[in-house]
């Protein structure tokens, strides 16, 4: 329970930080750090405007892509405390579900007809193809190492073995990071500030979306970002108590979303050819986890 | 006496359905065919209930000296795949009614497609139960000669008779396989039970079991599908009556599953081996299957490839299990072959469906090319919606069944991660990548298949009006898809009848398993208590979206073009933009045949470009051989002249030949002894 409290505040704050720390490093004063909010806000008492070639599936898709952010939300823990959901191998649920998500946005995108919402629907389904054994080999891994199969048990019991383990937790925050960098469209793969379709990922899928719809889309961008925030403080939390815990979570979320925003300002977009190769050497980080979790674990002999 | 009236009354209701056919019309035909088979279904239903909740059904029938007696068995093994064909044909044959109604005016062809779904099912049934090898051989050619009876339906086209020959050249191998392992055990056991393969193999361990159980699997794989043997597939499914398509990917494939798992439980192997065996060929399958699903344009075609991926799915589950025999895991064992088990169910639910939907398109637009479709669900919404559910299942994603069954397989092999040793470790890291990019590639078939058959804009304008097919064509489609979301939705209720089927497996090792809840997981509960979580938070979105919207003024225009007014539907994202840049990434795997005429000038006369995608396994494996043994074959063409002479001196060449090979024998004997005494 406590998880999906601080995962909502977080959300709160983390892309208006993002867009300010953007902001002052290109020289700008930049709006409030609630901006991102009050647009949400607004978006959801407007009216919405809807392409003749849509069918039901665009207006239930933006809904059920946000139903399954917040559902993998649940089986997110923090620290000591079980997310609301937590069975052994809810981890795969917590993949498959963001599945189930992806599969609506972007049929949606492609409900419209139009040749560019179809590319980016293209494209996304494809990065996200390749992210996913990255974030299987990883949990797989940790897995090995802590005996556990939930993500409770596993973010538990990850430090109690040895120091070496924090290296481990390292290399998983850096293959994390760089999914919830594919999976919200951000930096090296996708930039959300182009002003060109052509070049487009996310954005482009949700071009004609539009009032309520819309708000959902982007309250669910939000929360994407902060879920994968609060696994990689799971990773080094471990069983430190409440007190320090929750202090802790903010700065790290402020940090991230600040170390998220001087990336994406002083980093240029990759080459869209380049993208899939990029995503593949994060499986192979995530692999180099795997063996280093066999190494520590002595079953190489 | 019991058992002797259930096989009475089995042989019984197909011959009597059989024997009316000539004296009723055509209705009086369609309505023996379907009673049969409902009565038929019920009970073998009731038979297999009775084998998963109580003691098997064991009968042996009077043979005769060259057979040896007939025995007769239904275990849970069995029985699970009996409930399985039932459910199929039950769901398939009604559709299939009031599919095959358009074609109406063929009475001959019809009834003989009905005879031959009754011989299909009835052979399907016998093959679960007979436990002789001889006769198992009669019911595997009679299934394969109704199947391809079935599938040449439309034979006056030149595309049917080809793909039908190739299916029923390619079964026949399946068959060679299947009866060199049976002649095998025979000649060294002299029995053809079935028995006496796993008392040939307690006799035998090591090698020789191996190679036996290879002769199978070969067998049954080629039926099953498993790459490199699929080539079939993709070639027979798409000419096929839809419904025979949907029973042949759905229920037909599984026999041989279900030919494998029941030799795994005769043939006493290496199961780490075997395992490993299973495990590649089956990670090969799925990946090579989805890949080349994505590529494909034709609608049925991309379907039966993705049957292959599925096999691979299945495939997966059987290795780990085998590994978890190897291993004495019973958490791998019982998550690997109740996941392999209940993916099989799942498979033969969702692809009937997507068949049956395929069927609907075909006959609303009399075409099966995705490129020419398009905004098909303003005509079709019934059509849409259902293909949408098994689109979701099948690309494994929850609140559907396709999740259940995978996440079982991925949950068997996480639990054993800890105990495993480091190449068992490093065969279920390749396992877990390959399901994952399994389940990637599904996600952009059929993000692919739905967003290009069903959304958008018409990419082809027909002369004949489109419209939904009629309300009883569709209630077999939503029975299917009801059960689809009930398995998402409460896994626990049928993993219940699973328990026994895997306890053949676990008492082969000897562990400890009587059912699910025993292995102390609680992940079943738990996926289902999510999966329900899905639908409540997912409805109450929605309620929230319904009063935030209600009172707000909504308008329609026209899709955003990006500042471009004069937008046409032809300007849409086809099937095969929306897989180019997957398609240029791994085109080294592929063989894609293009045909272009590119745009040149400053006032371009037309341009075109085609591309056919192609199997480069079958290129290799099938095609190649094929051709080099013909050209090699063709110089042996002179002795067929044609001149009736020379086949008379051959009769008469190969008749001197038989009396005097034995005559001078002797001699040669003789002369070979004399040289070795030199």
């Amino acid at each position: 329970m406590l998880s999906v409290l601080l995962i909502v505040l977080a959300a709160s704050f983390f892309t208006g930080v993002l867009i300010r720390t953007k902001s002052i490093a290109s020289g700008r004063k930049g709006p409030g750090i609630f901006q991102p909010l009050y647009d949400v806000f607004r978006l959801f008492r407007k009216g919405a405007v809807y392409s003749q070639t849509t069918s039901f599936i665009f207006q239930i898709a933006p809904t059920i892509y946000f139903t399954s952010v917040v559902v993998a939300m649940l089986v997110v823990p923090f620290g000591k405390s079980a997310g609301l959901i937590s069975f052994d191998g809810d981890f795969i649920f917590f993949a498959y579900v963001l599945g189930l998500g992806k599969f609506f946005s972007i049929i949606g995108a492609m409900d419209t007809g139009s040749s560019f919402e179809g590319m980016g629907a293209s494209r996304e389904a494809l990065y996200s193809m390749f992210a996913e054994p990255a974030f299987f080999i990883l949990i797989g891994s940790l897995a090995l190492l802590t005996g556990h199969t939930s993500f409770h048990d596993i973010f538990l019991s990850l430090h109690l073995g040895s120091s070496v383990s924090y290296a481990l937790g390292a290399l998983g925050a850096f293959v994390l990071l760089m999914i919830a960098m594919i999976e919200n469209s951000r930096m090296p793969i996708d930039d959300p500030k182009t002003h060109l379709e052509l070049t487009m990922v996310h954005e482009v899928m949700i071009l004609d979306n539009s009032g309520f719809d819309l708000g959902l889309i982007l309250t669910a961008g939000f929360l994407k970002f902060a879920i994968y925030g609060t696994l990689i403080f799971n990773l080094f939390s471990g069983t430190i108590s409440y007190q320090y815990a929750i202090p802790l979570f903010i700065a790290m979320q402020l940090l991230l979303a600040v170390v998220a925003g001087i990336v994406e300002s002083f980093m240029a977009r990759f080459r869209m050819t380049h993208n899939a190769q990029y995503i593949v050497v994060l499986s192979s980080v995530s692999l180099l986890v795997f063996f280093a979790t066999l190494l520590i674990s002595g079953k190489f002999i | 006496m019991n058992e002797l009236i259930v096989i009475w009354i089995f042989l019984l209701i197909p011959s009597i359905a059989l024997s009316i056919f000539p004296f009723v019309n055509q209705k009086g035909r369609a309505i023996a065919l379907y009673a049969a088979i409902l009565l038929l279904s019920i009970f073998a239903s009731i038979v297999a209930f009775n084998v998963l909740l109580g003691s098997d059904f064991v009968f042996s029938l009077q043979g005769n000296s060259l057979i040896g007696n007939i025995d007769l068995k239904v275990d849970a093994l069995s029985a699970w795949f009996m409930l399985i064909i039932n459910f199929g044909f039950l769901t398939g044959g009604f559709y299939g009614l009031f599919y095959m109604n358009e074609y109406r005016k063929q009475k001959n062809n019809l009834t003989l497609q009905a005879v031959m779904f009754i011989l299909l099912y009835t052979s399907l049934l016998s093959l679960c139960v007979i436990q002789n090898g001889f006769v198992f051989l009669i019911a595997w050619e009679i299934m394969a000669l109704s199947a391809f009876l079935s599938i040449i339906f439309e034979h006056e086209k030149a595309e049917t008779i080809e793909s039908g020959i190739n299916f029923l050249i390619q079964s026949h191998v399946s068959i060679l396989f299947l009866m060199l392992g049976f002649i095998w055990v025979g000649i060294q056991t002299g029995s053809y039970s079935f028995h006496a393969i796993e008392l040939y193999s307690v006799q035998h361990q090591g090698a020789l079991s191996l190679l036996l159980f290879l002769f199978f699997f070969v067998g049954f794989a080629i039926k099953a599908g498993f790459v490199p043997f699929h080539t079939w597939l993709p070639l027979a499914h798409p000419v096929a009556p839809s419904h025979i398509s949907g029973l042949m990917s759905g229920i037909l494939i599984k026999i041989g599953i279900f030919g494998i798992l029941r030799m795994l439980l005769l043939i006493k192997v290496d199961f780490v081996v075997v395992g490993s065996i299973i495990i590649i060929i089956s990670v090969v399958s799925g990946l090579y299957g989805v890949m080349l699903a994505i590529l494909q344009h034709n609608l049925k075609k991309l379907l039966a490839y993705h049957s292959i991926e599925n096999i691979g799915i299945i495939g997966i589950g059987i290795g780990i299990g085998c590994q978890g025999l190897g291993s004495n895991n019973v958490i791998l064992v019982s998550m690997g072959f109740g996941g392999a088990l209940l993916h099989t169910f799942n498979h033969s639910l969702f692809k009937s469906l997507l068949f049956y939907t395929a069927g609907n398109i075909y006959q609303a637009t009399h075409n099966l090319d995705i490129e020419k479709m398009g905004g098909l669900i303003k005509k079709m919404p019934h059509t849409a919606f259902l293909f949408l559910i098994a689109a979701l299942a099948i690309s494994g994603l929850p609140p559907f069944n396709g999740f259940i069954s995978e996440f079982m397989l991925y949950s068997g092999m996480f639990q054993s991660v800890h105990h495993a040793s480091i190449l068992s470790l490093l065969g279920i890291v390749f396992t877990i990548t390959g399901l994952v990019l399994i389940g990637g590639l599904a996600l952009i078939c059929f993000t692919k298949a739905f967003g290009v058959v069903f959304l958008g804009s018409p990419r082809h304008n027909y002369e004949h009006e489109v419209k939904e097919r009629s309300l009883y064509q569709l209630l077999p489609l939503y029975v299917l898809a009801l059960v689809i979301i009930a398995i998402g939705l409460f896994p626990t209720i049928f993993l219940v009848f699973l328990a026994k089927p895997v306890q053949l497996f676990t008492n082969l090792q000897g562990m400890s398993f009587s059912n699910f809840d025993s292995l102390n997981l609680q992940a079943m509960q738990g996926v289902s208590k999510s999966a329900l979580l899905i639908l409540v938070i997912g409805s109450v979105v929605f309620g929230f979206r319904y009063i935030m919207t209600r009172h707000k003024t909504n308008k329609l225009s026209d899709t955003w073009g990006c500042g471009y007014t004069a937008s046409s539907s032809k300007l849409q994202y086809t099937a095969s933009s929306f897989v180019k840049s997957y398609s240029q990434l791994f085109q080294i795997l592929f063989l894609i045949f293009k045909k272009e005429k590119p745009v040149k000038g400053i006032f371009p006369g037309t341009a075109m470009m085609e591309t056919h995608p192609s199997d480069l396994i079958e290129k290799w494996l099938i095609d190649f051989p094929t051709l080099k043994l013909q050209s090699f074959l063709d110089r042996f063409r002179f002795f067929q002249n044609g001149n009736l002479q020379f086949y008379i001196l051959y009769g008469i060449v190969f008749i001197i030949a038989v009396i005097a090979i034995p005559l001078i024998y002797f001699d040669i004997d003789l002369f070979i002894t004399f040289l070795k005494q030199l």
